[in-house]
């Protein structure tokens, strides 16, 4: 049994927006529309000031509100994987777990379904990385199993400080930020 | 200083959340609106109080699958793909409100039937719908005898109908204003008083209209200290419910809430419920309609504002700190 997650590096993360880019075109992601995004987060007072640039998706949670709410079961963790994915044919767009997400990470795609980041799970299953780590050109994406001892997403957590978003919505989000 | 640039532009999504508009709202208003008059019409039942009764045993519970079949209209207008509706009852998903209230909405209908099965005299129906009286005397004559248990079975029924329209939004701890397990308490108020002034709008008996005069007028009082108390807990809650209070206490939401919800569908109403008990006179349809009004603003304040209210960007830092 995996849990994948991802461990984004802030330091290597210069906000080129690839990841965006490989992720439309892997997953021809609708026009106007992100399954992935960057944040830049400038901090501090003059003249000592702190600049973050994050590369932010679905955080594929432990505890994924987006999953309980949903009425007809379209939303569901995967087995095995720990993937929050959705069953297009299943949903009927009531759009609750767009409310329920605190990180906004769902949209409603215009063929009428609710749609997100997947980590490409079609690619994860031939044994590829997501698109968003294999494009990104200062190799700040990672990618794998958490739940793995001794992977390389575990040496990078235990040498770095590390932070999740929003931890106070319990939801137990698995994409982590080094720092 | 902090400064955030979110280059996510997604639409419905960014700025905030527009994804309910005012079919949810509506929904949600007429849901509680026919929770209250199952809630009302069962208690008069049950209190064997019908003889001084004509709207809320009578004629107003007629309007409750009406009502409910427009407030059901609305929710299948919001659905982005309406011809998947029928997925709501393929499942049950026990820690899914919406699931909760598909099939509690499924199950308020043979109720609401019954309710108008036992409704007092032979021809219920007039009009365009007279062909349904036969129809009805079946009914009558089955459910002859039972009548305090269809009361009871629209008490409970309404009840779990009323709370759930606020449950609804109150199990969304992302959106803050939606986050207080009072919600499904206010709504559920809200729609006893919401049903009480469409039975005053139903032409009742002058006993009955004095009896919901002074039900709505402690409905109206028991809201107001729910809308208080709602309040103070977002004064004293989190950042996430502090910032989402402000929204109703001087932030974009606040003269909306104020004038609609609380002025004109809160105070007025009480104080012309107050001079109606003390013998002036008044228009009788002022208070009620003003109630109305309110109930649905309320709805409206709280589906808009809710999406607006969001958690804070707050960030854990744990392992190595200081790299």
């Amino acid at each position: 049994m995996a849990r994948y997650g991802m461990v984004i590096d802030t330091h290597r993360c210069v906000g080129c927006h690839s990841c965006v880019i490989s992720c439309f075109m892997e997953n021809s992601v609708p026009e106007g529309y992100k399954r992935d995004w960057i944040v830049e987060v400038v901090s501090g007072e003059f003249p000592n000031f702190r600049s973050e640039i994050r590369s932010e998706r679905c955080n594929h949670c432990d505890n994924p509100p987006c999953v309980f709410v949903c009425p007809c079961g379209a939303s569901y963790v995967e087995e095995g994987t720990g993937t929050v994915l959705v069953h297009n044919e299943k949903c009927t767009g009531c759009k609750a777990c767009i409310a329920a997400c605190p990180y906004d990470a769902r949209f409603i795609n215009p063929a009428g379904f609710a749609d997100k980041c997947t980590f490409c799970d079609h690619r994860v299953k031939d044994g590829l990385l997501p698109g968003c780590a294999t494009t990104c050109p200062t190799k700040a994406i990672n990618f794998g199993d958490l739940d793995q001892p001794g992977s390389h997403l575990h040496k990078l957590m235990h040498d770095r400080s590390v932070k999740s978003l929003k931890p106070s919505a319990g939801t137990g989000p698995n994409v982590y930020y080094l720092l | 200083m902090i400064e955030v640039t979110n280059y996510r532009d997604n639409p419905l999504i960014d700025p905030h959340l527009e994804i309910w508009e005012w079919q949810i709202s509506v929904y949600l208003f007429l849901g509680g609106l026919v929770a209250g008059l199952m809630i009302l019409n069962g208690l008069w039942r049950i209190r064997d109080r019908e003889h001084e009764t004509k709207a809320i045993t009578n004629s107003a519970v007629l309007w409750a699958p009406v009502l409910i079949s427009l407030g059901m209209f609305c929710l299948w207008l919001d659905l982005v793909n309406k011809l998947n509706v029928y997925r709501f009852y393929m499942t049950f998903q026990i820690k899914s409100p919406m699931s909760w209230g598909s099939w509690i909405l499924f199950l308020v209908y043979p109720a609401q039937i019954l309710a108008v099965a036992v409704a007092k005299g032979s021809d219920v129906f007039g009009g365009v719908l007279k062909g349904l009286n036969p129809l009805l005397q079946i009914l009558k004559s089955i459910t002859n005898g039972r009548e305090k248990q269809i009361a009871w079975l629209n008490v409970v029924l309404g009840v779990m109908l009323g709370i759930y329209t606020g449950i609804l939004l109150s199990a969304t701890a992302a959106r803050p204003l939606w986050n207080t397990a009072l919600l499904g308490p206010l709504f559920l108020v809200s729609g006893l008083s919401t049903a009480t002034a469409w039975n005053m709008l139903s032409r009742p008996t002058k006993i009955e209209h004095s009896s919901l005069a002074k039900w709505d007028f402690s409905l109206i009082i028991t809201e107001m200290f729910l809308l208080l108390l709602i309040l103070i807990g977002f004064l004293s809650g989190t950042e996430g419910h502090q910032s989402a209070g402000m929204l109703l206490l001087g932030g974009g939401f606040t003269a909306v809430f104020w004038i609609f919800v609380i002025i004109l569908g809160l105070l007025f109403p009480l104080w012309l419920e107050l001079r109606e008990m003390r013998g002036h006179s008044t228009p009788a349809w002022v208070a009620p309609a003003l109630v109305l009004l309110g109930g649905l603003a309320l709805r409206f304040v709280m589906v808009q504002a809710g999406q607006v209210s969001h958690l804070p960007d707050t960030e854990l830092l744990f392992g190595a700190v200081g790299h």
